[in-house]
């Protein structure tokens, strides 16, 4: 970033909003505007006029500024850079005479300015739709030119993974087999065994701790569990390397078994672990939003606590605790780094969580993280596991999202 | 009621069945409580392996121990010898070890060879003076290091431990010479990566992450509160437009679900592929991440628009004020300490991010700081995702003092978030 003349030119656009700024305030405050002076359209100040000549002129110049920033690494040149001032130039001059000129009578220049900063900030929360957009785009462009090569039934159905392909040409196993069965149980069984640590063990957190426990014990725990979403997954990743899945192993030794360190068991207990805080959160909101009336009418007919809790709070709050367990269920597919560190990358198709198995998360990672070139059937295997990912996720999300919001409609 | 004859009543007339279902019940009321306290103790205990193991192995990390030795003149200002071999022979004069092949290279393991050399490199560029030995002060070995910290037994066989009878012996006179020091391992903190664990450091890493997140924030922090406020003030609830609204909300609640890897794939295929960016690069880092913050800040803006009373807007419009100004200088104001909290909190997620920056291919082995956004980059998360995978004892180590460094740093941004609400919150109640 040697080069100044980019600094330059944003230095003159700050001056010229500076100095459009001025001229239209000066202009308005001479003429006395008070914009329309109509009830419904609100009055405009000399400030409103001048705000919107110097953000007119502004927005101008930074378009093109941006343009030519990008084009400019394309041609790069003295006689670019010339053109490329000029039409600058011209575009914010025009942009400033048309503006200040406009400062006149009739011109509602605040109403005028507020439409168009709702339409601008309609336009930041399409950012959102765009996203999507980009994804289900890329995904399906990418997916499209793998199912080129391989079938989509052999992706989803084939039992055989192992994606290598040759470097030269007409090697032993040159094309590589996709099938994709293996990768999914591999993730089907990590995320069963996370779900069957951090289903009971985040509900009954969130039912002792909203109905049983102390001020000063949920004073002391809540934040706690609270730390245990704030950690990052890499750092999960490592903790399952160096402490769970060489103690796994080492419980397994005394027991006489041979387990590695590597294996579905140590990512699952971890990644348990992870859920936890997210399951206890959302079973607390849901459990919460059982009226204590509800409660009221059981303790009232004689239940103990317990029962009422087992029997009728846990039981309207059902629906909301699916939506809880499904949302974890979904974290839990899509979470990358603990697999990629504790699971192991060989393609088991095994129901033993004592081996090592590999996810769709592990996969993806494995594909991509190499010098490939990018049209290869390697990596373009990627973005087909990662639509696969994307379409499950989204689907449990959809589904839990409605079902939770379904169920908090009930009891307001 | 009729009880059949012979039971017994206890004094409150009630029958020896309800006594024991009560029992039962009680013990039932018991149990599921101590279910509860279990689940609890679970999680804590959780917490507490994770941080202890982290800090058992990192914070042996924190030093490094240096050897200073001489290289007499005649030998450093050989120019027939290599460094190596200058530095073979220096530590061997030291040692008074027997010449020979063997034992120079054993005698190199025990310190930090690169460091040694690069120091003799400079000190001959700067022309130092011929007449006087010159003083080597560099890091050991990391396998030196792991026995001077004592995570290598000395009295397990010699073929279990990679440093050899001799070497130990060797390590033994020099710190019993004083010439063996154990320092602050100033390195982590101020060098950039390194394939030697001892002169590795973070230096890179933590400037890249702070580079990335700048350029996230600076995105995701303008869109997603404005894109909040849309939806919060100025999105129709009714007709068409209100049916665009909660696809919006369905959507934008979607996008925070997604796996971040997906993120990743995004990148990787439109800035990388499509638009043709380098990889690897703090720009595409810092995009892929703001497009993960935004849904989160959208969601924590919009909790704090909400908890705003709606009568300060309608009394604000009631005065005759404009939507726009009723909602930027009432509305939004009063959310500002929420909506920073919940941005800030976003960040410090993002900065933990560690998939989304695989993909876009931030795997490379980068040892100098990006001097602009489009220069080659590398991120703390996955410098200790690198890190980790070296097998090492010196890397464990330095992996785990990397993670106590990225706690710490999310605990201060959250310590941060809270104080600034905290601040605000008062600022706005006087």
């Amino acid at each position: 970033m040697s080069d100044p003349v980019p600094i330059y030119i944003l230095l003159m656009i700050g001056a010229l909003m500076l100095a459009n700024y001025r001229l239209s305030y000066g202009r308005a405050s001479r003429l006395g505007l008070r914009g329309v002076g109509d009830v419904d359209i609100p009055q405009a100040q000399p400030r409103h006029y001048a705000r919107l000549s110097a953000v007119v002129a502004g927005l101008t110049g930074l378009i093109i500024y941006f343009s030519g920033m990008t084009l400019r690494v394309e041609a790069p040149g003295v006689l670019f850079d010339l053109l490329w001032i000029l039409i600058l130039v011209a575009a914010t001059g025009l942009a400033s005479v048309f503006t200040i000129s406009g400062t006149r009578e009739g011109f509602a220049a605040r109403a005028y300015t507020e439409r168009m900063s709702e339409s601008a900030l309609m336009g930041l929360s399409l950012v959102a739709v765009v996203t999507t957009f980009g994804i289900v785009a890329s995904l399906l462009f990418e997916a499209t030119l793998f199912f080129r090569d391989v079938s989509i039934l052999e992706f989803l159905f084939g039992t055989q993974w192992s994606p290598q392909t040759a470097i030269r040409a007409g090697q032993v196993g040159q094309s590589g087999a996709f099938g994709a069965i293996p990768v999914f149980a591999g993730t089907f069984l990590v995320t069963l065994i996370a779900l069957a640590v951090a289903g009971p063990i985040g509900l009954l957190v969130a039912i002792y701790l909203s109905e049983y426990a102390s001020r000063r014990t949920r004073a002391i725990v809540k934040p706690a569990i609270e730390v245990l979403a704030g950690i990052p997954t890499v750092v999960y990743g490592f903790f399952a390397l160096i402490s769970v899945g060489p103690a796994i192993r080492n419980l397994a030794d005394m027991l006489g078994a041979n387990v590695p360190t590597q294996s579905a068991l140590a990512a699952g207990l971890v990644m348990g672990i992870m859920i936890i805080p997210l399951v206890s959160s959302l079973s607390d909101d849901v459990i919460r939003a059982v009226p204590q009336s509800v409660r009221d009418g059981s303790t009232a007919l004689g239940a103990t606590q317990s029962e009422t809790l087992k029997g009728v709070v846990f039981r309207s709050a059902l629906p909301g605790i699916i939506g809880a367990f499904l949302l974890a269920i979904s974290r839990a597919i899509g979470e990358t780094m603990i697999v990629v560190m504790a699971a192991g990358r060989a393609a088991n198709l095994s129901a033993n969580p004592f081996e090592s198995v590999t996810t769709v998360t592990v996969q993806i990672v494995a594909l991509l993280t190499g010098d490939q070139l990018f049209d290869s059937p390697r990596t373009l295997a990627a973005f087909a596991l990662g639509l696969v990912l994307f379409v499950i996720t989204l689907i449990l999300n959809i589904v839990a999202l409605s079902v939770v919001n379904r169920y908090r409609r009930r009891f307001e | 009621m009729t009880q059949a004859s012979g039971t017994k009543f206890d004094e409150f007339g009630v029958s020896p069945e309800v006594v024991a279902r009560m029992k039962k019940r009680r013990s039932a009321e018991r149990r599921f409580r101590l279910y509860g306290r279990f689940a609890v103790i679970f999680s804590v205990c959780a917490l507490a392996w994770l941080l202890i193991s982290i800090l058992t192995t990192g914070l042996s990390a924190f030093t490094q121990h240096w050897i200073i030795f001489d290289v007499e003149t005649e030998i450093w200002s050989d120019a027939d010898k290599s460094d190596r071999q200058k530095i073979t022979l220096a530590l061997g004069q030291r040692l008074g070890a027997a010449e020979g092949r063997e034992s120079g290279s054993e005698l190199l393991q025990i310190v930090s060879t690169s460091a040694a050399r690069q120091q003799l490199t400079r000190s001959q560029e700067q022309g130092a003076n011929l007449q006087e030995p010159l003083i080597i002060s560099v890091p050991v070995s990391d396998l030196s290091d792991q026995y001077l910290k004592g995570f290598i037994d000395r009295d397990s066989p010699e073929s279990e431990r990679k440093i050899s009878d001799q070497q130990i012996r060797w390590i033994e006179r020099l710190r019993e010479e004083g010439a063996i020091q154990k320092r602050f391992n100033r390195a982590l903190f101020l060098n950039p990566d390194s394939r030697d664990p001892e002169r590795a450091g973070l230096a890179t890493s933590i400037f890249g992450s702070i580079m990335i997140l700048l350029i996230a924030s600076g995105l995701a922090l303008p869109v997603g509160v404005g894109a909040a406020i849309y939806l919060d003030s100025f999105a129709p609830q009714t007709g068409w437009g209100g049916r665009l609204t909660q696809f919006l909300e369905v959507n934008i609640n979607n996008l925070a679900a997604v796996p971040s890897i997906v993120f990743g794939l995004l990148g990787l295929a439109i800035f990388i592929n499509f638009l043709g960016l380098p990889r690897s690069i703090p720009v595409v880092g810092g995009l892929v991440l703001a497009l993960r913050m935004f849904p989160v800040i959208v969601i924590a803006s919009r909790a704090a628009l909400q908890a705003v009373p709606a009568s300060l807007t309608d009394s604000a419009l009631s005065l005759g004020a404009s939507r726009m100004q009723a909602v930027f200088n009432h509305r939004v104001p009063l959310a500002a300490p929420g909506i920073l909290t919940g941005s800030i909190i976003g960040m410090a997620q993002a900065l933990g991010e560690t998939a989304p920056l695989l993909m876009i291919g931030m795997v490379a082995f980068v040892t100098t700081a990006p001097a602009s956004p489009m220069d080659p980059a590398t991120a703390l998360p996955v410098q200790i995702f690198l890190w980790s995978g070296s097998a090492e004892a010196a890397w464990a180590e330095r992996t785990s003092a990397a993670i106590i460094i990225l706690l710490i740093i999310l605990m201060l941004i959250n310590a941060l978030a809270i104080i600034l609400r905290e601040r605000l919150q008062r600022a706005r109640k006087l």
